[in-house]
């Protein structure tokens, strides 16, 4: 069993209460914060712990803390990106249900190293649950002195807000998350200035994930340092992996950085292999927005060494033959699924959500769309897949948020790829129709293929 | 162009303008306009929707133009624009949603329900549609009901019809 700091007592009967999140150790490390560290040493002890951002970018915390510019007399914010909705990633939403108290409990510790009097959760407006019980779970960490005026009599004030989203995926990139929390459009900002020179109000402000401000926890109650230990290299420390698709078990893993993928697919304490006994075709590591990859691609590094789920590993080749860490979603393709509709479904998705403010975004990803639909209905010419390719490449890098570049990946290594699946749908319109290209030519290895018992 | 529809004009009541006055304190002085996103909520809540005289009335209490409130209706998915059912079901048609049959659920709610996606029950009961990522890939096909936002899990055929049928016993 692999050590877990976020999901310990996760199935602890009534965690999601400020009694019973006490009784298990919880807000001790308001308590060692606020009573015997400085800001400053805690931004320090986030630096030691090598914890990088896990809303996807992976910048580290501690540098990004670090960078926050300090002007007397003017407010500064700590804003927690709550905005979770790039498909195959639904961690936080996990974490904010069960253990709302971690991540209030982060939020404080974070504020004060920050020096933030009020800071704000923005969650995406579809969460009214998990909306309704931060809310809850604030007013009792008030009502037992955690929140509010003099926090445990040192003088220091916070308090805490959720603001609601309205539905737009743009609003979990940090600039246009802070123009909606001042009531506007989410369109992202140009940067510089990045949000810690001038953020929400034109004030320094730190953006941080839901799952890198509950990492904060542990790292001040055991130090940096042991944080440092878990993990692989640069990658430290455990992560939250959102798995989906056709798995045996999906749902929300705790692993430390460094697991092999196959041990993540494929071992039963963690996904239990592929739904159905049917064979692996593909994954997304790391939400929708990064390269998929073939089945051996995902096992194994180019030189044949296992692939392991770091940042490092995961990227390893490039986008050639790698892919990204990003924000942990992890979504499984059996030998059935089409990659042409997948990509299609994928197109819609960032077309439906690009804010429109980019003309490459805003026409590109239509454009894109239009394509994928027309190959995958059947209606495709052996020019349109080079027009894709040529589309995705004319807006990646070319638009003010990485949006742009979000939905240009996976058309690209789709392509990338699957390239002979998309002609096999050109070349046999009607066939595609009602048959799939399975995964002959993807090189499964083939002890990777479960045997399925004879009845 | 945005097309308004014919609509009889609201009052918003003074329990909801109480509301409005708690979540303006939220913000710094001067920064109300970040209330801006959460009052249309609780208006939505109020009336299943958000009319045009209710953004109109909004735009007064922020002390902002009405065309502010507009650009930010518009542009987000969660606001209503337009009448819906009294259940507004809203199932995530996305990637992963799709690999364990989300399309299937569209479709059968389709047949069901009688109505096209975005039209509502000659009954006023129910419309729906489908909507891009709810955050819940791993236990798809997912669904959530406005303005409450229940959520329904791991759906089936099956389980669709049950829940159909027992929010017409409910009502």
């Amino acid at each position: 069993m692999s050590r877990k700091l976020l999901l310990e007592h996760i199935n602890v009967p009534g965690i999601n209460t400020l009694e019973v999140y006490r009784q298990k150790g919880g807000y001790r490390a308001v308590e060692k914060a606020l009573k015997t560290l400085t800001p400053e040493e805690i931004v320090e002890e986030v630096k030691k712990s090598g914890l990088r951002g896990r809303g996807g970018a992976g910048f580290p915390t501690g540098m990004k803390w670090s960078f926050l510019a300090k002007p007397e007399g003017v407010a500064r914010y700590l804003v927690c990106n709550a905005d979770e909705s790039e498909p195959g990633t639904f961690k936080d939403r996990y974490l904010m249900t069960y253990i709302p108290h971690a991540l209030i409990e982060g939020m404080i510790v974070s504020s004060f190293a920050l020096g933030a009097k009020v800071s704000y959760i923005y969650v995406r407006g579809e969460m009214m649950p998990q909306i309704r019980i931060l809310e809850r779970a604030i007013a009792e960490a008030k009502a037992a002195g955690w929140l509010g005026k003099n926090i445990l009599g040192t003088g220091y004030d916070l308090e805490l807000y959720v603001q609601p989203g309205g539905g737009a995926y743009i609003c979990g990139e940090e600039t246009a998350l802070l123009e909606s929390l001042e009531g506007k459009r989410g369109n992202p900002r140009i940067k510089p200035p990045f949000p810690a020179i001038a953020g929400l109000y034109g004030c320094p402000t730190v953006v941080n994930n839901v799952e890198s401000i509950a990492a904060v926890v542990p790292i001040i109650n055991d130090g940096g340092e042991e944080y440092a230990k878990i993990g692989i290299g640069r990658s430290t420390g455990t992560k939250l992996i959102s798995a989906s698709g056709n798995l045996v078990k999906p749902g929300v893993y705790e692993i430390e950085l460094g697991l092999p993928v196959e041990e993540f697919i494929y071992s039963d304490e963690y996904c239990g292999g592929i739904a159905n006994g049917k064979r692996l075709k593909a994954t997304v590591a790391g939400g929708s927005s990064v390269p998929v990859l073939p089945a051996n691609l995902t096992l194994k590094l180019a030189n044949g060494e296992p692939r392991l789920m770091s940042y490092e590993s995961l990227s390893e080749g490039g986008f050639a033959t790698g892919t990204m860490l990003g924000s942990g979603g992890f979504i499984a393709f059996d030998e059935d699924q089409c990659i042409v509709r997948n990509t299609w479904n994928f197109s819609r998705f960032y077309h439906h959500e690009s804010c429109g403010q980019c003309s490459p975004c805003r026409e590109g990803t239509g454009w894109m769309e239009k394509i994928l639909h027309k190959i995958e209905h059947g209606h495709g010419s052996m020019e349109d897949v080079d027009l894709l390719w040529d589309v995705q490449r004319k807006i990646e890098g070319n638009t003010i948020c990485p949006l742009g570049d979000a939905a240009a990946w996976p058309v690209a290594s789709a392509i990338r790829h699957f390239r002979d699946e998309f002609e096999w749908h050109i070349k046999e319109p009607v066939k595609s129709q009602t048959q799939n290209y399975g995964i002959a030519n993807y090189a499964v290895p083939i002890e990777k293929a479960p045997v399925v018992e004879e009845k | 162009m945005l097309k308004v529809e014919e609509q009889t004009p609201v009052t918003l009541s003074a329990e909801l303008l109480a509301k409005f006055d708690e979540v303006k304190s939220r913000y710094p002085e001067g920064k109300q306009k970040s209330a801006l996103l959460p009052l249309l909520h609780l208006v939505q809540a109020e009336y299943l929707w958000v009319p045009t005289s209710a953004m109109d009335q909004v735009a007064a209490y922020l002390n902002i133009q009405p065309i502010e409130v507009y650009e930010v209706a518009t542009f987000y998915t969660m606001y209503f624009l337009k009448p819906q059912g009294k259940y507004a079901l809203e199932v995530c048609r996305t990637g992963p949603c799709c690999l364990v049959g989300a399309e299937k659920i569209l479709d059968h709610l389709e047949n069901k329900l009688g109505v096209k996606e975005g039209e509502v029950t000659a009954d006023g009961l129910f419309s729906f549609r489908g909507v891009e990522c709810l955050a819940a890939c791993g236990y798809g096909p997912v669904l959530q009901i406005s303005p409450e936002y229940t959520f329904y899990e791991n759906l089936t055929t099956e389980s669709v019809d049950k829940l159909i049928e027992d929010l017409k016993n409910k009502s």
